[in-house]
């Protein structure tokens, strides 16, 4: 690793520990993330991280952004959320599959954070399925038509853009729209059990008119290109997501387990307490090690990297939640006040086995890519 | 160059019927043999293992859409390098 990302990485533990974690609890309570902690994470280089240098980015390799996103969500799984649609989803989908103009347009403004934006996939009606999505695009001369709503929307209540997924009944296209053009109107979602402070929406769309050059990609990529490309990113960020709940509960649970007593002794002398840190530690450390791979097939552009990167995300959610359940478990009554972060860690970590794909649907994917990948092998 | 095609969309056939046979001119989409993850991958897979960039001019879905198209655009970009 580079003294440059070294220093960068030591930086964003330090942005993270300073002016994220402490306040992590107030952000949930308000249901607000602040507008200026956006920007500061655009200075400190967190929101470009994958962006080349000349979109004002950190040009980050998978493994060093998979770092900066645990780094980021061991604090606050708000601000991970972020990296996630603004720079993992909607970022990566522009910079594989737009063009210049777009690239320049788009791309150094959401380094800086100067624009947020959120990726609108799910519909009211339309989630697992997305391929059957009603939201529907009309041409006209130079423009489009877009009619429809969105649903579960992240970050999208502060968003500048969204990438909205819209089909015309024949094909699918991606197009970036302006929140405030006429017609968009972004209702927030409240009484979440998690992500409370991301902003998450419910979005209609009644004839907004879109340039035609906002779409990215080629006609009809919408779902065979773009889609897939930000989906796979965002669950490999979601993957390191993952990753940083699991440790982040194991550190609360060992430290809570030295310090708390029980029958005039530390409660991590009772052997069924040492299981579960057991389990975190090995269970935790195998899935960093798969990531470490994941990031390297990635970086390789290797044919089984899309695959892997789903095995990744799909393991790190099921750890997440089994140590963040184990963490409240240890916490004992206070596992249940948000005073501790325990509290909040378990909720966040149901969110991902949910999103960029249900634990169920990427089970679907990962038992047929086993069914072929471990058929007639010669021993 | 056919062979290697080949073997990426069997790798990548959502049916696991033994007797399923990839002809040259099957449109792979149309016959259902792959998911919605396929063409993103494919197009890594071209990329990376022929040293080639796709434009947006060739992303075309019905480029890729049997094993005859896509070795008909690798052998078009290829032949554009070589020159
Ligand atoms: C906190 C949060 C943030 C989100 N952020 C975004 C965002 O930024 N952008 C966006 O577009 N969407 C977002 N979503 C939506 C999210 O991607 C969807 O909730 C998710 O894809 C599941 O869709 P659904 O809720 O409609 O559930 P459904 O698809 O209705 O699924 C319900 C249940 O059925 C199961 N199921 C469905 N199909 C199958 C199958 N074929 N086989 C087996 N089981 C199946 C599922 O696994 C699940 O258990 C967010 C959701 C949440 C909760």
């Amino acid at each position: 690793m580079s003294e440059v990302i070294q220093d960068f990485l030591e930086s964003a533990k330090e942005f993270a520990n300073t002016k994220i974690r402490p306040f992590a609890a107030e952000f949930e309570e308000k249901q607000q993330f602040p507008a200026q902690l956006i920007k500061e994470m655009g200075k400190a280089k967190f929101l470009g991280a994958t962006f080349p240098e000349k979109y004002n980015g950190m040009n980050l390799d998978p493994y060093n952004y998979g770092l900066l996103t645990e780094i980021i969500g061991k604090a606050d799984c708000t601000a991970r959320s972020l990296l996630t649609v603004h720079t993992s989803l909607v970022g990566s989908a522009i910079l594989r599959w737009g063009n210049e103009a777009q690239k320049n347009k788009w791309l150094p403004d959401m380094a800086e954070g100067n624009i947020i934006t959120a990726f609108a996939l799910t519909e009211p009606n339309v989630g697992t399925d997305a391929s059957s999505i009603q939201t529907s695009y009309e041409e006209k001369e130079n423009a489009v038509i877009i009619n429809g709503s969105k649903k579960w929307i992240t970050f999208s209540g502060v968003a500048d853009y969204l990438l909205v997924i819209a089909t015309n009944g024949k094909k699918v296209n991606a197009y970036m729209v302006d929140t405030k053009t006429p017609g968009v109107t972004i209702k927030p979602i409240k009484g979440l059990m998690a992500a409370k402070a991301s902003y998450i929406s419910e979005i209609e769309f009644t004839n907004v008119e879109v340039p035609k050059e906002n779409r990215i990609g080629v006609d009809g990529g919408g779902f065979a290109y773009i889609v897939s490309t930000a989906l796979d990113h965002g669950r490999y960020s979601i993957a390191w997501g993952g990753l940083a709940i699991a440790q982040e509960a194991l550190e609360a649970m060992v430290n809570y387990s030295r310090e708390r007593k029980q029958f005039g002794k530390k409660i991590y002398t009772f052997q069924l307490i040492q299981e579960m840190i057991a389990n975190a530690v090995a269970n935790i450390h195998s899935t960093r090690a798969f990531l470490e791979k994941v990031a390297s097939l990635r970086q390789q552009n290797h044919q089984d990297s899309v695959n892997e990167t789903i095995i990744a995300k799909y393991l790190t959610s099921k750890i997440a939640m089994q140590i963040s359940t184990d963490a409240v478990q240890v916490h004992g009554g206070n596992g249940f006040y948000n005073k501790y972060p325990v509290e909040r860690l378990f909720r966040e970590a149901k969110v991902l086995e949910v999103i960029e794909g249900t634990s169920q649907v990427l089970q679907n994917i990962i038992s047929l890519y086993g069914l072929k990948k471990y058929y007639k092998i010669n021993c | 160059m056919k062979e290697k095609i080949v073997k990426f969309i069997s790798d990548n056939l959502i049916n696991l019927d033994d007797e399923i046979e990839i002809k040259d001119d099957d449109n792979i989409f149309e016959k259902g043999f792959v998911n919605s993850l396929f063409s993103m991958k494919l197009l890594n897979y071209i990329e990376t293992e022929f040293n080639m960039e796709v434009d947006d001019d060739d992303m075309e879905i019905s480029n890729f859409s049997s094993v005859n198209r896509i070795e008909a655009l690798i052998k078009k970009k290829t032949e554009v390098l070589s020159d």
